[in-house]
């Protein structure tokens, strides 16, 4: 794509720096500390709900209990849950679009960066206060992430804080989404038409609608728990006319959105990475963009997948098997283009490609299993085991998470202009792959032999695979350190970035300097 | 690549380590068959949906690792210019539609009979509590409870110092099993008193939410007489991972039999409620009722979970308040896990484990509580 001219000559103009200190992060309107403010909260919440998640396997690694209390253990895997999906891969997604979609789309700056400051800031304060239910009177939430009532009505002092906090934490969420569609809609350079956006950009404009859709339905969910606990109200109380199941129904017409929302950014980055390491233009761009929206679409027409044994008439259930198994032709389009793309290409494999392929093999891993899920009749056996556990983790670590992290390698010169360290990035995949299989491939076979989750002791006949799959928990984490060290040296220094930084790099954020100037593209562009 | 052959190494290395450490007998790896026509059915669904996805695998991955391993800079090759093909892409959206015809048509038709609970012979009633399950044959009128066996229970408390491999199968083994005939259609009618759970036998291959105030059904007809186990497989609070559920299939006669025994020991237990009961017999009772409806929060030792559930030494309700005490257990207390009783247990248990609480752990208040003062109370 050689068809980008960018005028240079007037952007010294501009180039004034930050203010120093604190206050520079604090008042930032800017674009780039924004990104910068999100992806680092994200890095420091994917080590606290890292945390979390080993005291679980440690729990875990043998049948009895030896460590936590069954209460404090059904805490820890709803937080875990909360901090990995709200704290780190939807925040880290954010950071990401802060960053690169201006640049990509050759805008100066998101078009909201008043509510830009503001959507980053309230998220400190929001999952401060979730965290802090931890050393409540009665302990946080333990009714895992889905707070189901009655269940979640259990809850102590921690209830109204946690519906709180997730009002902040949608809030924050919904500001994001529309500064993201605002600026993508209003701030394209001239020449920049929709069909010659990026995928990156593609997948978040989509996503955004996404969340501008569901996240006020959870809104809407938690606040009637919140009536039904302290106002009287009965919404899912049977004994006062209301349906707990309807919780279910409110809940998942927001998660299953929400499990695309934290996936599609990923399809997004990935399709980025591997055309510039194949030296070979995306293949199918069209039915790319196409696949995305025919997936958002089916996205609110599947929700009740997550609750076929909750006794659903024979025809809801027939229909929601059916939509979720046609889900399987738009995301087999885009894993079919993806190596359509490597194929006959000139491919090397520097970090951020092997984490890209990384993903999708493991991403295929967990949608193989989601397909299984899909059928109904074998969804009774499956449901709510350790099977369903490795599903979800295969899509949302080696799937969202390595996309991430692919991001982060491929994108980390030209925000630094320093190059990363090769050879610890190299190191930080292969450990993180190893580990990660390790950790999840097992759970496989637990849940098929009848594991249930969220169960903090279990059957003895389980233990070896639970013992394997904690020894790749502590390696899984413990990789990670490796991401912060790589990341730190990179700030500090290296080799030069040139402004390409990757032979086979094209697209307007390649065009400027390494690093970005504190201010880019104004005046705009011109995309031939 | 020098990093990929050491990886194959570690794999290989692994897996060898995994071989030699442990008997293969051990190693569940997948789905049960079953002993049901219907398990037996799921079963070659599960296997043939796998095998589908082993091979799609087999041709998505095969054709990366060829693409990763031929076309590689490396190797000195040029980039093609292709960047799409009309006639590739609607095969590649047709094929896997077609795929998923013939999966979807057969899953459709064994759901179909899943649901279909007509024509039973034998009904249940199944009712979830935390944390434990409660049978009712709606055909006989026999209840049972079923909750946690008391070896695993003393096995699983926190840092109880029992090896969990001593005890015979550990968590998954109960007090009164859930007792039916072979060969004859059984629909379960299920439900909830306090918050949602769900019954799954595995070798039955049915698995349904119990939910408060709603009542769902299933069904299922055992091939083979034996013992199955099963799990809670909804999260439903603190002791979700404790509320395993046992059934034993045996033959019509002896099923018969057991209903029989059932209901005359019913009949025995509810004529000693009218008699008056000595301090050590209800010190006696009450200590096994506590120890399998209140141990899970209140605790061994009465202290109960600070912050979480509350002790019962020397409070106010437990030292002074006999009225507000039993009340207590027979409505349970609303928006908190302490449930009601009053279906549960009978007036021998509640007077019991009344009078056990309020001597137990020191409290020693001397208070006797007679079965017949339970029974007034539940008139009022």
């Amino acid at each position: 794509m050689n068809a980008y001219s960018v005028d240079h000559s007037h952007d010294d103009h501009h180039d004034h720096g930050p203010p120093p200190g604190l206050m520079r992060w604090i008042t930032t309107t800017n674009h780039k500390d924004i990104g910068t403010l999100y992806l680092w909260f994200s890095l420091i919440m994917f080590f606290i709900g890292g945390f979390m998640a080993l005291i679980i396997r440690s729990e875990l690694f043998q049948p009895g209990l030896q460590i936590v209390d069954p209460h404090f253990f059904n805490q820890m895997t709803t937080m875990h849950a909360l901090v990995m999906i709200f704290g780190v891969v939807m925040p880290a997604f954010v950071g990401l679009a802060n960053w690169m979609l201006p640049m990509m789309v050759g805008a100066p700056d998101m078009a909201l960066p008043r509510m830009n400051n503001w959507s980053f800031w309230i998220l400190p304060f929001g999952f401060s206060m979730m965290l802090s239910t931890l050393f409540m009177e009665g302990g946080g939430p333990a009714s895992g992430w889905t707070i189901y009532p009655p269940l979640v009505l259990q809850t102590g002092d921690a209830l109204p804080y946690l519906i709180f906090s997730i009002h902040i934490l949608g809030v924050s969420s919904i500001m994001g989404a529309i500064n993201i569609v605002a600026t993508i809609m209003n701030m394209r350079a001239p020449g920049m038409t929709y069909m010659k956006m990026p995928l990156f950009v593609w997948t978040w404009f989509i996503t955004a609608y996404l969340l501008i859709a569901v996240m006020p339905v959870l809104a809407g969910a938690v606040t009637m728990l919140l009536t039904d606990k302290f106002f009287g109200t009965s919404f899912f109380n049977a004994a006062g006319g209301g349906d707990p199941v309807m919780f279910q129904h409110i809940f998942w017409f927001f998660g299953h959105p929400e499990v695309y929302i934290l996936i599609l950014p990923a399809f997004g980055i990935v399709s980025e990475i591997i055309p510039t390491f194949s030296r070979k233009k995306l293949f199918g761009y069209t039915s790319m963009v196409y696949a995305t929206g025919s997936i958002a679409f089916l996205s609110f027409i599947v929700w009740a997948h997550h609750m076929f044994t909750v006794g659903m008439p024979l025809v809801g259930e027939l229909f929601f098997m059916f939509t979720t198994m046609l889900i399987a032709v738009p995301t087999g389009v885009k894993v079919f283009n993806w190596i359509s793309t490597m194929w006959r290409g000139a491919m090397t494999f520097e970090t951020p490609m092997l984490f890209a392929i990384g993903f999708v093999i493991m991403f295929t891993i967990g949608g193989f299993s989601g397909l299984m899920l899909a059928m109904t009749p074998i969804d009774f056996q499956y449901h709510d085991t350790y099977f369903v556990v490795a599903h979800f983790h295969y899509v949302l670590v080696p799937g969202a998470i390595f996309a991430i992290v692919a991001a982060v390698y491929y994108w980390l010169p030209k925000w630094t202009g320093n190059m990363y360290d090769e050879k610890l990035g190299k190191a930080h995949f292969w450990l993180s792959t190893i580990f990660v299989n390790i950790l999840f491939f097992p759970m496989h076979f637990v849940g098929l032999a009848g594991m249930p989750r969220r169960i903090p002791d279990y059957a003895v006949q389980f233990t070896d695979f639970n013992q394997i799959a904690t020894i790749g928990a502590f390696g899984f984490g413990f990789a990670q350190i490796l991401l912060l060290i790589v990341v730190i040296k990179c700030i500090r220094g290296g080799e030069k970035a040139t402004n390409q930084v990757w032979d086979g790099a094209h697209g307007l954020e390649w065009s400027i300097a390494s690093p970005a100037p504190y201010h880019t593209f104004s005046p705009q562009p011109v995309v031939k | 690549m020098n990093t990929l052959h050491n990886t194959k190494l570690g794999l290989i290395g692994l897996l060898a380590f995994v071989m030699s450490n442990s008997t293969w007998a051990d190693w569940e790896l997948n789905l049960t068959q079953g002993v049901t026509d219907i398990s037996r059915e799921v079963y070659d669904m599960h296997m043939f949906v796998l095998w589908i996805c082993v091979w799609i695998g087999v041709v998505v991955f095969g054709a990366m690792t060829y693409s990763m391993i031929k076309h590689r800079k490396s190797k000195g090759v040029e980039p093609a210019k292709f960047s799409h093909s009309t006639l590739a892409e609607v095969i590649w959206t047709v094929i896997p539609f077609g795929i998923l015809v013939t999966m979807a048509v057969p899953a459709a038709q064994t759901l179909v009979r899943m649901e279909d609970t007509s024509d039973s012979d034998v009904t249940v009633k199944i009712t979830g509590h935390q944390w434990k399950w409660e049978y009712e044959y709606l055909d006989s009128g026999v209840r049972i409870i079923s909750s946690l066996d008391p070896d695993s229970r003393q096995a699983a408390a926190l840092k109880s110092g029992i090896d969990p491999k001593s005890v015979d199968n550990y968590l998954l083994e109960v007090d009164n099993p859930l007792v039916l005939p072979v060969d004859k259609k059984i629909r379960f009618v299920l439900t909830a008193s306090d918050v949602l759970h769900a019954w799954w036998v595995p070798a039955f291959a049915i698995k349904k939410d119990a939910i408060p105030g709603f009542i769902n059904d299933m069904w299922t007809q055992i091939d083979e007489e034996g013992i199955y186990r099963g799990q809670c497989a909804e999260l439903c609070g603190r002791d979700h991972g404790f509320m395993p559920i046992v059934v034993h299939a045996t033959s019509e006669a002896e099923y018969q039999d057991w209903i029989q025994a059932q209901l005359a020991s019913a009949e025995a237990e509810a004529q000693s409620a009218d008699r008056e009961w000595a301090m050590d017999e209800l010190m006696e009772r009450g200590e096994g009722v506590y120890g399998t409806y209140c141990v899970a929060c209140h605790q061994m030792n009465g202290q109960g979970i600070p912050g979480v559930f509350p002790g019962l030494v020397g409070t106010d309700l437990v030292m002074n308040d006999v009225e507000g005490h039993i009340n207590v257990i027979l409505n349970g207390v609303e928006g908190t896990s302490m449930q009601a009783f009053s279906t549960t247990l009978n007036d021998a248990d509640i007077a019991a484990v009344v009078t056990y609480e309020r001597n137990a752990w020191g409290n020693d208040t001397g208070d006797v509580v007679q079965p017949t003062t339970i029974k007034d109370m539940r008139v009022q």
